[in-house]
């Protein structure tokens, strides 16, 4: 199975894992899930569209990242799993 | 009812009116302890439960000068367990971490009541959960010593933890091996509190300077240990490295120049935050630069008031907690670094208090509104995290009030169109600091114009509130529940906001 991995859990970033799978799954685990929940999951669903990616699961654990930082920890931890 | 704040407040509570109301009223004193007899000297906490026949519903007292290394409140609430005592009130100046026995107590009902000024760790966590029988009642430190001399609070034994005590009952914190400094939050219980007890680990014949005045001590205990002097200390004494911290430092301080705060008879008081060290740095840059000198450093005091204090940038210091271990021997030794109690601090009917006397202070938030009303009292999903402390005395107090804040913490936004819970009215908020921009109370048109033309970054707060949400995105509104479990008392007494039970 291939695996990839990006970010940290320092404040105001995030962890990324990504693995390969036979379905899309998206896993959440945010110290701001009450308040921006919905958008981190809009983030990566439009990240992995963007970047043509399917039958993955992705696993954020984040400590209040931004968008961009979780879309380019996002994007990293795909590029290191091909 | 709705309060002057636009808080709900149940009917037959006292709704807060504005920050200047307590001027209507006039100051209410009990009399003060008198002492029936000869100080007693015993060598349990738990035998002073017979002396002073402390039964079920009675109201016990404890400061938070030895913060999260006190064991003296884990100790009486040891012999409370022991002993199976029901429906005690406890009224803590504030309640730290450590404080952990205080949870069995509250889940067993053996405490049902509590007035405190700040609270975190487990016990605020229970109580957010509603697992205290009545509502906790939080006031300011200036509010405390009020509520107090008055005799809303009625203490019925104070258990003051004391670093040294003489063969007279007469008792310091300025040195010994649990040395603290000054024990300014506990002058209140000492002088109205029915009982007093004096827990001690360190007896000596006869102190010449002395804080706590045996007049009013009727039992000291001695024990092996009052406390754990690592954390005396409170966990911040250097200053911010973050560049954002640096830039909200930096900016305050120059906006405290550009507004002319920096005067020969200026005084000045700031939290122990990191950012707060950095403009203290800041403002010392600035009064070396064009040496002038100031009046007073009030506080909390921590060492970098002491080096100002000893370089001759201020003439006094006022403190009524030390907040390290320099400040604690500043105060042992230097007799400009003064103490002072919490009524002298901030107390509304005190005459002439410290904080009226304040030229500038710079407090934290954890919420700010569009209304320059200030939370430091919940985060956002309502969890009790702190309170006032000395925050809502000292916004009063001072000319000017002084916000900072990043402008989002762990992408939450701090400025929101409606605090969750408001600890300090806006009326006395004149400036939010944050990294990106500075907004200044529409109130304080002077201000505004003093700032025209210094070249800060100055905004409305709603431009801010903008900016940040562009940055973090728009959170999502919580619905706190409609079950309060607690109030928030201005330091008038009435109620400012009420707080409500958070889901376990």
């Amino acid at each position: 199975m291939k695996i990839g991995t990006a970010g940290s859990k320092e404040s105001n970033d995030c962890f990324v894992t990504v693995r390969e799978s036979d379905k899309t799954d998206i896993i959440i685990d945010s110290v701001v899930a009450a308040f921006f929940y919905d958008q981190i999951k809009t983030t990566v669903e439009e990240t992995l569209k963007e970047m043509k990616i399917e039958n993955v699961i992705v696993t954020i654990e984040d400590k209040g990242a931004l968008d961009y930082t979780i879309k380019s920890r996002l994007i990293s931890a795909i590029k290191r799993m091909k | 009812m709705i309060n002057g704040v636009n808080r709900f407040v149940p009917d037959g509570m006292p709704a807060f009116v504005s920050s200047d109301a307590f001027k209507n009223k006039k100051r209410k004193l009990i009399a003060k302890k008198q002492k029936q007899s000869k100080t007693v000297f015993l060598n349990t906490i738990d035998s002073t439960f017979d002396l002073f026949d402390i039964h079920d519903g009675q109201c016990l007292s404890f400061h938070h000068h030895l913060r999260n290394g006190d064991e003296v409140i884990q100790k009486v609430c040891e012999v409370i367990a022991n002993r199976n005592i029901k429906d005690l009130h406890f009224a803590p100046s504030s309640i730290f971490p450590s404080y952990t026995n205080m949870v069995d107590l509250i889940m067993n009902q053996n405490i049902t009541r509590i007035h405190t000024n700040y609270l975190n760790g487990k016990v605020s966590k229970v109580i957010s959960e509603g697992y205290l029988k009545n509502p906790l009642i939080m006031n300011t430190h200036g509010g405390r010593a009020r509520s107090i001399e008055s005799g809303e609070l009625k203490i019925d034994v104070a258990f003051l933890a004391c670093p040294v005590v003489d063969k007279n009952g007469n008792g310091t914190g300025s040195f010994g091996p649990t040395a603290c400094g000054t024990l300014g939050y506990a002058i209140s219980d000492l002088k109205y509190a029915t009982k007093v007890v004096l827990v001690t680990d360190t007896i000596v014949d006869n102190l010449d300077e002395f804080q706590f005045d045996g007049a009013y001590v009727d039992a000291v205990v001695v024990v092996d240990s009052i406390g754990n002097s690592e954390g005396i200390v409170s966990g911040t004494t250097r200053l911010t490295r973050d560049p954002i911290g640096l830039k909200i430092a930096k900016d305050c301080a120059n906006a405290i120049n550009a507004l002319g705060l920096i005067h020969e008879k200026f005084s000045m008081q700031t939290g122990a935050g990191k950012i707060s060290l950095a403009v203290v740095k800041y403002i010392r840059d600035i009064m070396l630069e064009t040496k002038i000198t100031g009046d007073f450093g009030s506080g909390g005091i921590t060492s970098s008031y002491v080096e100002m204090l000893n370089e001759g940038l201020f003439k006094e210091l006022y403190d009524v907690q030390c907040f390290d271990l320099e400040a604690v021997k500043s105060y042992h030794d230097n007799l400009n670094h003064r103490a002072m109690s919490a009524s002298e601090y901030g107390n509304p009917y005190e005459n002439n208090p410290i904080c009226d006397n304040l030229t500038f202070v710079i407090l934290g938030a954890t919420e700010v509104d569009l209304d320059f009303n200030v939370n430091v009292t919940t985060d956002s999903l309502g969890n009790i995290i702190g309170g006032s402390g000395g925050h809502a005395d000292i916004a009063h107090g001072a000319e000017v009030t002084i916000i900072i804040s990043p402008l989002f913490k762990s992408r939450i936004p701090i400025i929101k169109e409606k605090v969750t819970t408001v600890t300090t009215p806006g009326s006395d908020v004149d400036l939010l600091v944050t990294e990106r921009g500075i907004a200044v109370n529409p109130n304080r048109i002077d201000l505004k114009e003093r700032l025209k033309n210094s070249g800060l970054p100055i905004f409305e707060i709603r431009e801010l509130y903008d900016i940040a949400h562009q940055i973090t995105g728009v959170p999502r509104k919580i619905e706190l529940s409609d079950e309060i479990i607690g109030y928030v008392e201005y330091r008038d007494g009435t109620i400012i906001d009420c707080l409500y039970k958070v889901k376990s």
